[in-house]
């Protein structure tokens, strides 16, 4: 009895509020736009019963996926999500790694301290860690003023509401994600293999390139999921760092349902951009699967 | 790994710190700047806090956020408590499958579309919106990151603890409140501390199922923010991240000191034995 309590709240808890909201989703995105509230219809008549759900179904239909493809809109915007939280993934590994390594490198002590202030910025508001570079990147911003007093420069940089902006905003809040698993792994590797490599001839630079980087794939693995995902549907950086031309699904969507009010489309978009991410999921569990075996 | 710490890794570790926290340490300089320019120094002053605790609409959104954010977790905790248990000591059941899914899926969810689904939902209902839905909305999330922090807590601790006090005739309500509890506190506390950020943070999944009287703080920092740079949203967001702060830095000291005193007992108990 207790135990049925105990598995039976939590479990119709998530039915309701994450299971069926999925449906209902599924059920606008087959539906036709209207000027009504709510603004779609059919909408499914409980009360009709077994022939009310015959109706329903019977007016559902494909439109909105095939106004989806039609308009190319969509497909930029889906292939520019992609490409921006890729490109963003590469930087963060390109800029983690050298902090992880630095922070498995560290004498033990330290350690603890330094993972603090790695997880620390993720405690406070992203939507402030987003904004503080509003600040550095605009054109009279900080940055262009060090840039100008250096004389690196002669002209301000545009770097605000570009594509760039997004990419310095994507990397600067995921960080933490990409440095985590990569000092995990680098932080458990057999030093006594990097000694055996030296002894043997290798030159630091040759024993990290042969021996330590691919011993840490899995972490760098891990980092790009944990930052490619994310980023794929994200509202925030786009919406505030990017300019009108800074095309991202999460944005698309947004804009949507909350201006355009097409609420159809924006279910569509919904399932769609679901699908795209249910790819990079299931092969990041598949290989925290494998990890973990390897581990055990 | 050990490894000799090089300059290649001072620098590294310098550089990379330097551009975690450099902007928000600008941020919360620039919030003391006299003028109302953001990006030029005119002098210190602390008329944009005047200024903020004289704004209506930030305290009466900071509320809403408060409130959303207390309820939220605290359902959150009981929830994510329950479900993390199930997960590690439930067995199997029917539908654990779905059940371990439903826990992981919102974890790496889109927010924009789990705001979206969930706005569906009250409306297909016909529910109201408001900070009831906001509530709900934010304790769906948050209970399956509280989730997975108990049961990775679960998961390290020895079932023979609570196996023992079953052989000694507890009832497994007295065992799990007895013995299980008090082991997983500080997980069930870091997991509230956990959803009650996430609650605070949180602009997308709020717009979506909010309703015209309940603006949370981020929604309104965000409107704010869309209009431009302001000293005012410096001064609020500085607040804001001393607050949490001093929360973070608090909790994991209470922490600390919990596991030391348990290991100071421990010794002691082995003394004793000796």
């Amino acid at each position: 009895m207790r135990r049925l309590f105990l598995i039976g709240v939590p479990y119709l808890w998530l039915l309701a509020l994450f299971l069926v909201p999925f449906g209902i989703v599924l059920k606008i995105a087959l539906s036709d736009t209207a000027l009504a509230i709510p603004p779609y219809t059919p909408t499914l008549d409980l009360a009709a019963g077994w022939a009310g759900f015959k109706d329903f179904l019977s007016q559902l239909d494909f439109e909105n996926f095939v106004w989806l493809t039609e308009d190319d809109l969509y497909w930029r915007a889906y292939l520019s999500s992609v490409k921006i939280a890729a490109i963003s993934t590469f930087i963060a590994l390109l800029v983690a790694y050298p902090i992880a390594y630095g922070m498995a490198c560290a004498p033990e002590e330290w350690r603890p301290t330094l993972m603090m202030l790695v997880i620390l910025p993720f405690w406070t508001s992203f939507l402030i860690r987003v904004y503080s570079w509003i600040g550095i990147l605009s054109t009279e911003g900080f940055l262009n003023q060090f840039l100008l007093w250096t004389g690196l420069i002669s002209q301000p940089l545009v770097i605000m509401n570009t594509d760039w902006a997004v990419y310095i905003g994507i990397v600067y809040t995921y960080l933490p994600f990409m440095i985590l698993p990569i000092y995990a792994t680098l932080e458990k590797l057999d030093g006594s293999l990097l000694e055996a490599a030296e002894d043997l001839g290798c030159s630091r630079l040759q024993a990290f390139w042969l021996v330590t980087l691919p011993l840490s794939r899995p972490g760098v693995i891990a980092g790009c999921f944990l930052v490619f995902i994310p980023a794929v549907g994200e509202f925030v950086i786009p919406s505030i760092l990017g300019g009108s031309r800074t095309l991202m699904i999460g944005k698309v969507l947004w804009d949507e349902f909350f201006a355009n009010r097409d609420w159809p489309v924006a279910s569509a978009v919904a399932v769609i951009l679901l699908l795209i991410l249910v790819i990079p999921i299931v092969l990041f569990q598949r290989q925290q699967q494998r990890q973990q075996e390897a581990d055990a | 790994m050990n490894r000799r710490f090089t300059w290649f890794n001072a620098t590294s570790l310098t550089l990379g710190f330097a551009f975690l926290y450099l902007p928000i340490l600008i941020l919360i300089i620039f919030s003391f700047n006299e003028s109302k320019l953001v990006t030029v120094w005119a002098g210190f002053s602390t008329k944009w806090y005047a200024s903020v605790f004289n704004n209506t609409a930030f305290l009466d959104a900071a509320l809403v956020t408060l409130k959303v954010g207390v309820i939220s977790s605290t359902i959150a905790t009981v929830l994510g408590t329950m479900s993390g248990y199930v997960m590690v000591r439930g067995g199997r059941f029917r539908g654990r499958t779905l059940f371990s899914g439903m826990i992981y899926a919102p974890l790496v969810m889109p927010e924009v579309i789990t705001g979206l689904s969930l706005l569906l939902l009250f409306i297909s209902i016909g529910m109201d919106r408001g900070v009831f839905t906001i509530v709900l909305a934010h304790a769906t999330f948050s209970m399956c990151y509280v989730s997975v922090v108990v049961s990775s807590r679960l998961v390290s601790f020895d079932r023979s603890l609570e196996e023992a006090a079953l052989d000694l005739g507890c009832t497994p309500f007295d065992a799990f409140r007895s013995v299980t509890l008090p082991i997983i506190a500080p997980a069930v506390i870091s997991g509230w501390l956990l959803a009650f950020t996430l609650s605070l943070d949180d602009l997308v999944i709020a717009s979506f199922t909010s309703g015209p009287s309940s603006t949370t703080l981020p929604m309104k920092i965000f409107s704010q923010v869309r209009l431009g740079v302001s000293p005012e949203i410096n001064a609020l967001s500085t607040l804001l991240i001393g607050i949490v702060s001093i929360g973070v830095i608090s909790a994991s000291l209470v922490t600390k000191r919990s596991a030391v005193r348990r290991r100071a007992q421990e010794q002691q108990a082995v003394g004793g034995a000796a």
